[in-house]
Formats: C-alpha cells, structure tokens, sequence
C-alpha cells in the first residue's frame, strides 16, 4: 500500500510518499493558496516517485493547511506527526525541536515515538522561522548569511523576542556601530533561549532531534545546540519530518 | 444537543429570568450581586434578598472595559467591570448592593473602581487557611451580616441562618448528583450542555425552583446513561478541565476540546466541583460557614494543597483520560499554580496534562486547535489501542 503525507505548512507545503520505504517527497511554497500547494506538491512528489494516484490507498494531512485539501483521507497535528517522523528516521529520538515558520515546538517522546508531552510558542512570532527571517531582512542578508555571520562572534544583548519590539531594538544597535556578525548572533541567541524556555517545562532527554527547515542551518544549529547545552541530532531532510511522519501514520493504519 | 427534556427549560433560565428579576423588584425584593465563590450566599438568602452572580463571561464589554482598566488585565475582571461600567447587564442593573472578596490584586483594585457605581461590600479574605485566619474569616462573616441587616433594615436570626444553609446545602447536593452523571463512561450529557446548566440555573431567582429543575434532569440523565444514550463514543478522550471559572461566553476551551474530539467530564473550576461541598448544619451557623468557605481552594490562598488533592480526586472520580488547565491571559495566581499542579497530577494520577492560557477572544482559535487536538491524539491513539496513554515510570 502507498501512503502520501502532506505538510501543508505557512511557508512551504512538503509531501513524502511510502510505501515501507520512502519513494519520493517534494516541497512547494505555499503562497496564498494551501489548497492549491498541496495539490502540486501531491503531484510532484507522485511524479518523483514514479507511480500514479491510483496507487496511493492513504493521504494524510498536516500542518496548519490540514483542514484545506479534501482528498485527505484523515488529518493528524504537526505534533503527532513530528513524533513519528522523528522517531522513524532516529529511533532513538526522545525530544523533537520544530521550529516552523509560523510557531515553534518542543515534544518529548515515549520509547515507541508516541507524544508524551509537548509546549508549543503561544500566539506570536517569536522563536519562529517567521522571526529569523524578519530579522534576516533587516539586516539585509540572507537567512544562510545570517548563521554564517553569528558562527564565532560574542551575541549582542537583544532583551525582546517579540518581533516587533525586537525589530527596533536591532535597528537602535545598527545605528550605534554594533557590529553586524554580534548582532546576528543575538538574533540566534533570542531564539535558542525561546526553545530554552519551552524546553524547560516539558521532560528533555537525549536524543533531540531538530527537525524544520531552520535546522538544515549549521551554524544556526550550533548556537542553539550550545545554548541548551545538549547535542542536536539534524535528520536527513529535516523539513520534511513532519509529512513522513503523516505518510507513516497513514500506512500504519490501513 | 441533549435531548433530556428539562434541557431546554434551564437553558433559556437567563433570558426568562431577567424579567423575573425586574417583577420582583417591583414587589421590593432586593437583589445582591457577587462575583466569588467566596461570597456566602446563605447570609444573602437569609436577609430575604435574592442572590445573584454576577461575573463576566463575556467579550462585549471588554473594549469598554479597556478604556479604564489596563489591556493587559484577565478578562474576567474586565469583563465583569465592563458589564458595570456600560450598565448592559441586567442583574447588575437590578443589584441593589454587591459583595466583593479581597481575592486576587486584580480584582480587588478593579472593585475600587466598581464602588463608584453601586454600593458594594468588601470582605477582606485572608489568604491561608490556619485557625488565626478562620477567626478573622468569622469576623468578615459577622460584618457582612451587620451590614446586610443594616442596608435591608431586617434581623438576620440563628433560625434564619440555619434554613438558608439547610436550602444552599440541598443546591449543593443537587449540583453534585448533576455533575455525577458524568462518572458514568460515556457521560450522558456533554461538557458544553453541562456547562450551560451549571451557568444559568445561577440565574434563577427562586432557588428551591432551581434545585428541583436540576434534580429533574439529572433523573432522566441517569435513565438516559441507563439505557446506553449519550453523545459520545467509549472511545472519546474524558477530560477534566480545571482552572479558572468559565461559564457561557467564556467557553472556548471547552468548547474547542469537544470539537476536536474530546468530552469534558467534569469542571474543576468555581461553577464547577469546586461549589459542592456543603456547610456543616449543626453548631454555630457562621462559625460553620466561615469555616466552609475559607476551604475554598482558590489559587489565590497559600498554600493552596487543597487544589491539588480535588483534582487528584477527581481524575480518579471521573475516570479522566487526561487534564486541560485553563488559566486567564493575565491571571497570575492560575498561571503559575499550573507549573505544580502539572507536577502534582503526573505523580498522583499519571494522566497527561495541558496548560492553555487564554483570553475570551477569539483570535487564537486556529492555535488552540492545534494544541487540543495534538492532545487529543495523544490521548486517544493508546486509548484506541487500548494501551495506557503515559508509559509505565521506571523505576
Ligand atoms: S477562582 Fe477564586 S477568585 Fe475566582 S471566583 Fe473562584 S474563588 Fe473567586
Ligand atoms: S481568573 Fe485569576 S486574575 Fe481573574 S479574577 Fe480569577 S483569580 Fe483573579
């Protein structure tokens, strides 16, 4: 049996297919229009896996877009799907750190992958993929750039993680001279403390895998790794953890 | 909706009461309005006033409310204000005097502002409950009673004291026996109906009415729960929602948790089960009130173990698959009790548990959804399997 997972995220739709191994997976922008990504992006990662619609027995959806598609044949939340998607590629994976674009998220997992507990950001961008990139913006690079900057500089105190009162905090350090590299550290540094704060007040344990499209940033990775004081397992393909861990779900229950 | 018959009759008490409110005062009863759980409402019934709640579920009032109040203040304190200030509540309209507590500093300073509007009576609560403060508790309860013999020109007796107790004691016993029905796997009513009971039957100026109203539905539930009816599947996630008060217009969380899937057995919160324990009838009538009330495990006593050993109990009573603590944006003393008593039931009782805070808005349903369903899921996916939803301790 085939089964097609599709996160529809507020960034970018991803789609993996399995069928007990992974087939194929694509990724989309999702622009205005969730339906329509998660369209293009079933197609593409159908196309990439060289197998018709008519194959595929299971479609679940994810993220925030899951209400939009009607050929789901069920939904599952991000966390649930994150769990699993997690714990596959790393069974040994008892903590999940996702950060999205929209929210951010720490699950700590049960020895089978189930959801134990979980904390999720509230209502604001901060400590969000949406965050870095506002941020990223203002100091007119690019979020690649950004990691890069901050590697080895000393982080500038920015006291606000949310987006609008820190938007004029980095813009009062440019204008005094702080230099870009401490800066862009302090950026990284406000999200790292975020995930600390969340982290804090659900059971963190070793392995933890960091998983978003965030996490494909090495130096990004490193700063927040040497803030929480623990080692940060990156799964191949991290952005598309949470549409595998639908397709799983999927096949696990047809 | 359910389809127990006596339903319909409560569910419309509010609008219906209104008027009767307005028809008694014409015939010069008087109305006292309350806000707490913690204003004993036996002395009001003893004066031969008609008690009646007056807290604020609902977002209307609220931008109003802003216009004095700081933003970022729980919406329930705004909430309640508002309803005053912008005087579109009827029973507030009606009150011919309103009881307030020293609870939490929220709403002490906001009852500052609410005494310009209308008379009102401050009670100083104190904030542990040892013997030095069930004396002074004692003593609170004496001046209120001075005060409503004095403001309605009667003579509050022993006599009168003990058949207003003997009359709350019989509401409590009628609440409690109605939120029982929900110990039954599947409950036979959901959480929202539920809700809408324990909300407006508040509303209802003639108590023994009320009592008999709820004991009559609560006989059909338990025929329905009998005969296997009930809105749920055995499958559905049993939740315990616990926290701050709620009642119709603040219901969103539980609302949200049966939408997503989930029945809420049972409100820990202040119309909920944290109202049912009656007041010893023998002995000193004041004396035994004092000392009820003073037990109230409100956040705002400590320390407040109390609350941690109802919920404790009532995961167990209530066969809860898991607990939703509800705490208002702004309300400091839920908030930080939920970091304990997340604590306190993942040892006692092993079942998971979400925080949510929140306000009576509606901008973060999309968020909350994801919240609640995850869950849910996270419930139900061992449920389902029949496995127990939190893995065993090791030792
Ligand atoms: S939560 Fe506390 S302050 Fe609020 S109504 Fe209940 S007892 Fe009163
Ligand atoms: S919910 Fe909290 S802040 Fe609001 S009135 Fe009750 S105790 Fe006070």
């Amino acid at each position: 049996m085939v089964s097609v997972g599709i996160d529809i995220g507020s960034t970018a739709t991803k789609a993996v297919v399995f069928d007990g191994r992974i087939l194929g997976h694509a990724m989309e922008q999702t622009g205005w229009d969730p339906k329509d990504a998660g369209f293009r992006a079933f197609r593409s990662a159908l196309d990439k896996s060289g197998i018709t619609e008519d194959w595929v027995g299971s479609i679940v959806g994810t993220g925030y877009g899951r209400v939009s598609l009607p050929i789901f044949t069920s939904r599952v939340t991000e966390i649930t799907c994150h769990a699993r998607g997690a714990h596959h590629l790393d069974p040994a994976t008892r903590t999940v750190i996702d950060i999205g674009g929209q929210d951010c998220k720490v699950i700590s997992l049960n020895q089978d992958g189930s959801v134990a507990d979980f904390i999720m950001n509230d209502k604001c961008a901060a400590g969000t993929g949406r965050f870095l990139q506002v941020m990223a913006g203002i100091l007119d690079i690019s979020l690649h750039e950004l990691g890069a900057l901050a590697a080895d500089a000393e982080p500038a105190p920015l006291s606000s993680m949310c987006t609008v009162f820190a938007e004029s905090e980095v813009i009062g350090l440019l204008a005094r001279g702080t230099a870009k590299s401490s800066i862009a550290a302090g950026i990284i540094d406000t999200i790292a403390r975020r995930i600390q704060g969340l982290a804090g007040r659900v059971p963190f344990r070793d392995t933890v895998s960091f998983t978003g499209g965030i996490a494909q940033n090495g130096d990004i990775c490193t700063i927040i790794a040497s803030r929480l004081g623990t080692r940060l397992h990156v799964p191949v393909g991290p952005q598309f953890v949470g549409a595998l861990g639908a397709a799983l779900i999927g096949f696990d229950e047809s | 909706m359910t389809t127990a018959k006596t339903f319909a009759e409560i569910s419309t008490l509010r609008e219906r009461n209104a008027l009767a409110v307005k028809e008694a005062k014409d015939k010069g009863l008087r109305v006292v309005g309350t806000y707490c759980l913690y204003s004993p409402s036996e002395l009001v019934v003893a004066a031969g006033a008609i008690p009646v709640m007056l807290c604020g579920t609902s977002q209307n009032p609220i931008p109003a409310a802003e216009k004095v109040l700081p933003r970022n203040l729980c919406p329930l304190i705004k909430s309640s204000y508002g309803f005053a200030a912008t005087d579109t509540c009827p029973y507030f309209h009606f009150a011919d005097l309103l009881i307030a507590e020293t609870t939490c500093d929220g709403k002490k300073k906001m009852y500052e502002l609410m005494g310009e509007m209308k008379p009102l009576h401050l009670m100083q609560l104190p904030q542990l409950q040892d013997d030095a403060a069930l004396t002074y508790w004692t003593g609170e309860m004496k001046r209120l009673k001075s005060r409503l013999e004095k403001e309605f020109a009667v003579d509050i007796t022993d006599e009168k004291l003990r058949d207003a107790i003997r009359l709350v004691n019989d509401e409590r016993r009628s609440l409690k026996e109605f939120q029982d029905v929900c110990k039954h796997d599947p409950a036979p009513i959901s959480g929202m109906d539920m809700l809408t009971v324990l909300h407006n039957r508040g509303f209802s100026i003639d108590k023994q009415a009320a009592i008999d109203l709820v004991d009559r539905l609560t006989a059909e539930l338990r025929e329905m729960a009998d005969t296997g009816i009930s809105p749920f599947k055995p499958a559905t996630p049993r939740i315990l929602l616990s926290g701050v008060p709620v009642g119709i217009g603040s219901d969103k969380v539980a609302r949200l948790i049966e939408e997503c899937g989930g029945s809420v057995v049972c409100f820990e919160s202040c119309g909920g089960y944290k109202k049912v324990d009656p007041i010893e009838e023998n002995g000193d009538p004041l004396a035994a009130m004092a000392d009820r009330y003073l037990q109230i495990p409100c956040s705002c006593m400590s320390p407040n173990q109390g609350r941690f050993n109802l919920v404790e109990h009532l995961v167990r009573e209530f066969h809860a698959d898991g607990v939703v603590d509800l705490t208002w944006q702004g309300c400091h003393t839920y908030n930080i009790e939920s970091y304990r008593l997340k604590k306190h039931v993942q040892e006692t009782a092993d079942v998971p548990f979400l925080q949510i805070e929140t306000d009576y808005s509606e901008s973060d349903t999309d968020h909350l959804k994801v919240r609640i369903e995850a869950f849910l899921e996270m419930i139900s996916r061992p449920k389902r399997a029949g496995k127990n939803p939190v893995e065993p301790k090791t030792a």
